[in-house]
């Protein structure tokens, strides 16, 4: 597991990198002062869990979170407890660690992280290689645009394009189904018709030979309907 | 007053020399330059800039093992924020004491 720290304190900087150093598995990439160069590293690598101070002056945690491209697993250490009820308005911010943070409550904290890289498998990022896994680049008027692929929700085909549905925005490109779904990810991503692809962990719904994903209804094919009744975690 | 200790830094380096050094070093070069700019955004009555100062020594403070300090400073700074200096003599005998403390070390 990989991660950063950002912290315009020294000494909260120093302590953070020793509590992670008895943690097997888990290694410090790099340390921040502030969150500007905190994104600018962002901007080009990829970490499964970010140690956020919130009180940094001129660009605060919650400045920095609202910057994020793609949401990480956040632990915020802070020396106010009134943050707390604001940080757990944002769904990544894994845990609150109050400074001075204890051994015990940052070993609690790492087990909460642990937890949610494993409910999130496609977030999982240990190094460049990965990255290329997480993203999908695809040629829209000559240019390459970079999808999160675990933001995809819906891939649909229309002739000889593609329309493939995100939450912030659709992206038409000129591709087939087929060659789309080489590149994702089995575990996440399902054929349940000739002309849809759709991310299981988007599903809303499923009723009779339709599956409700976001705001669209989607027809389940005969064909791949069992594969689909598989792949659900049915009580 | 209470007195500043180790016990949490030697707790956290579970024998890690090179830590505590780290640590120590720390302190010992940034406690003086903060006291410094306390001072300064105080004569100029800038409190907002004053309790960033705080906010950043009451870590240290924490670290230091004075939680009662800690619990003063955290007044201070609310204070502070506030636009007034209520529990300024306080702090700064906790400043004092803590400056003693690293300077030994």
């Amino acid at each position: 597991m990989n991660c950063i720290i950002i912290d315009d304190e020294s000494t909260a900087r120093t302590i953070l990198a020793q509590l992670c150093k008895n943690v097997p598995d888990l290694l410090v990439v790099d340390e921040f002062p502030n969150a500007l160069q905190a994104i600018k590293f962002l901007n080009e690598n990829q970490v499964d869990l970010i140690f956020l101070d919130i009180h940094m002056p001129d660009f605060s945690g919650f400045d920095f979170i609202k910057t994020l491209k793609k949401p990480t697993n956040i632990v915020v250490t802070t020396s106010d407890k009134g943050y707390a009820l604001e940080a757990f308005e944002y769904d990544f911010i894994v845990d609150y660690l109050v400074k001075p943070i204890q051994i015990e409550r940052f070993e609690k904290s790492i087990k909460k992280v642990e937890k949610a890289i494993e409910t999130k498998p496609t977030r999982k990022a240990t190094s460049g290689q990965e990255n290329v896994e997480n993203d999908l680049y695809v040629n829209i008027d000559r240019r390459l645009i970079k999808i999160d692929i675990s933001s995809i929700y819906l891939i649909e085909a229309k002739g000889d394009y593609i329309n493939v549905k995100t939450q912030e925005k659709n992206y038409i490109v000129h591709s087939t189904l087929k060659k789309i779904e080489q590149k994702l990810p089995d575990s996440l991503f399902i054929k349940i018709h000739r002309s849809y692809i759709i991310n299981i962990d988007k599903i809303i719904d499923i009723e009779d030979n339709s599956v409700l994903i976001e705001k669209d209804v989607i027809p389940v094919s005969r064909l791949c309907r069992p594969e689909l009744m598989r792949r659900l975690n049915l009580l | 007053m209470e007195t500043a200790n180790l016990t949490y830094i030697k707790n956290l380096s579970g024998g890690d020399i090179s830590f505590e050094e780290k640590i120590i070093t720390i302190l010992k070069s940034e406690l003086p330059e903060e006291q410094k700019t306390y001072f300064f955004c105080l004569q100029n009555k800038n409190y907002k800039d004053t309790a960033e100062i705080v906010h950043k020594l009451k870590h240290k403070i924490s670290i230091l093992g004075l939680k009662k300090s800690y619990q003063i400073a955290v007044e201070f700074e609310e204070n502070l924020l506030k636009g007034n200096a209520m529990g300024k003599d306080d702090f700064e005998k906790i400043l004092m004491n803590m400056t003693k403390f690293v300077e030994q070390l």
